[in-house]
């Protein structure tokens, strides 16, 4: 799987980077997502990935299989 | 199809209004009449409140005529200004993105310290004075306010003068007229400020939204000032309400409070269940349909207000396994205590880190603090738009000499 952001629709609330840090990082001048690692290496990850997915409040994260 | 009377009461303080849960169980889109005497579409599962707060269609404009209005007299006069909290699509995308930078996960973290030093004064000064001490005004209102002050860059000499007008705002005891007067002082005072850092530019917040501003070209002072009222109205009441509502329940659960104190992982779990548990500001999630729209089956008309239950909401059973149940180490983020969609609060992350702090430091510092009464005696905030409480009194032991 890997997981893909709008950054359009991203609000920068920072949910994802709560979730999964190893992931997810905000851009420092506007606070929008930025994807450290679109591809998880272990299902712990590739779950907490899927919950940032589910938490984004603006479904600015989606997952392509 | 009957608008039942929607008493927005809390019997007990740890459970919603009991009409909320009713609506949730039995009529989860349903045409209620706030207290003000409009009748809005109320709306109680949470798959509903995500559905229809990120759906563009449902405006933010709390000018607009159909946006929920609880208490009559409520609806803002325009001295607020303009701000991101009641934007739309197109304008909130880039407006929200302006700031949003100011308050990452990682900005939140460099400010720990300063918080940390805060929090630490301000229990000292707690311990220094007599018990019972009421904690509303020993930590719950002081510490978010000189966090915002912090955030905004207001001057160290000026902090007695701003603390005192935020206070004089949030008041019980305050007449309009003192209210009125607190906004028309912090307002001046703001533009005081904006005009200061235009002159000589800090490292803060409004000096970095001035320099923007003029680089873009795209706001005015004006518009700088009215964000930073914002912040102060949205992050110092909340906050302030959820530190003492926090520190209320964990001294009123003393074994998850010490399984908290034993392991400080807990605590960012325990904030999460607490914002959850509490939802004070679900009247903050209000919206007006701009075109004809069907939630959950019903269909919602063009100008009609609707708003979120989230008080239900975040203990719906389709999405949080025994809901009603207080479990410190729960941590589901899934509640819509902040909001969701595009609105989602945008001081979060800050909120987080202040209770964070707050119930870390607290309990480790005064070991024997306890409630000097009991909770059902307690003044709750029933009669306001945020929940909260208006004293909270606490004891503790002196220490040994
Ligand atoms: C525990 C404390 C807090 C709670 C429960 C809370 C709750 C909320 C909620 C429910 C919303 C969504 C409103 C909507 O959907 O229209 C919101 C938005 C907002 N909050 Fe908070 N808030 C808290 C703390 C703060 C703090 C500390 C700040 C800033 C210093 C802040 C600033 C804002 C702003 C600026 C918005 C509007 C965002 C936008 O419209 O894009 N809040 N808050
Ligand atoms: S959770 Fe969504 S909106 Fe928030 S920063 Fe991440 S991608 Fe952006």
């Amino acid at each position: 799987m890997r997981v893909v952001a709008d950054t359009q629709r991203c609000v920068g609330a920072g949910q994802c980077v709560l979730t999964d840090p190893t992931t997810f990082d905000q851009n420092d001048e506007d606070g929008t997502v930025v994807i450290l690692r679109d591809e998880p290496q272990d299902p712990q990850t590739s779950a907490r990935v899927r919950e940032a997915v589910h938490l984004c409040p603006n479904q600015a994260l989606s997952i392509v299989e | 199809m009957t608008s039942s009377m929607l008493p927005v009461v809390r019997t007990c303080p740890y459970q919603p209004p009991a009409e909320h849960v009713r609506l949730r169980e039995s009529e989860p889109v349903a045409r209620v009449t706030l207290p003000s005497g409009s009748s809005v579409w109320a709306l109680s599962r949470l798959e509903d409140i995500r559905t229809m707060l990120t759906d563009p269609r449902f405006s933010s404009d709390r000018q607009h005529p159909g946006f929920p209005q609880f208490f009559s007299g409520q609806r803002p006069t325009g001295k607020f200004g303009r701000s991101l909290i009641g934007m739309d699509p197109p304008e909130h995308g880039p407006a929200r993105r302006a700031v949003v930078g100011e308050f990452t996960v990682r900005r939140m973290a460099a400010l720990r310290p300063r918080i940390q030093q805060i929090v630490d004064e301000h229990i000292d000064a707690m311990l220094a004075g007599p018990r019972p001490a009421d904690l509303v005004q020993a930590l719950s209102l002081p510490i978010p306010s000189l966090v915002i002050c912090e955030l905004l860059g207001v001057p160290y000499a000026d902090h007695e003068f701003f603390q005192r007008y935020s206070g004089q705002l949030l008041s019980r005891t305050a007449s309009t007229e003192q209210r009125t007067t607190a906004i028309v002082e912090l307002r001046s005072y703001l533009q005081d400020l904006v005009a200061r850092r235009q002159e000589a530019p800090g490292d803060d917040l409004i000096s970095r939204q001035i320099a923007q501003a003029t680089e873009r070209g795209d706001r005015t002072a004006d518009d700088v000032v009215n964000l930073g009222f914002l912040l102060l109205v949205a992050g110092h009441e909340t906050t302030a309400n959820m530190i003492s509502l926090g520190v209320m329940t964990l001294l009123d659960h003393p074994a998850q409070l010490a399984a908290m104190v034993a392991d400080q992982s807990i605590t960012p779990l325990a904030v999460e269940e607490l914002l959850r548990y509490f939802t004070i500001a679900e009247f903050a999630t209000s919206r007006v349909a701009k075109e004809n729209i069907e939630i959950g089956g019903v269909l919602i008309r063009a100008g009609e207000g609707v708003i979120a239950l989230g008080t239900a909401a975040n203990r719906d059973p389709a999405a949080f396994v025994n809901g009603d149940d207080l479990d410190l180490s729960r941590g589901a983020r899934h509640h819509v205590a902040f909001g969701f969609g595009a609105h989602q609060c945008l001081g979060q992350n800050l909120a987080r880190m202040e209770l964070q702090i707050v119930f870390d430091t607290l309990f480790r510092r005064i070991p024997g603090l306890r409630l000097a009464g009991s909770v059902d005696a307690l003044p709750f905030k029933d009669d306001a738009v945020v929940y909260g409480l208006y004293d909270l009194p606490v004891t503790w032991d002196a220490p040994a000499e």
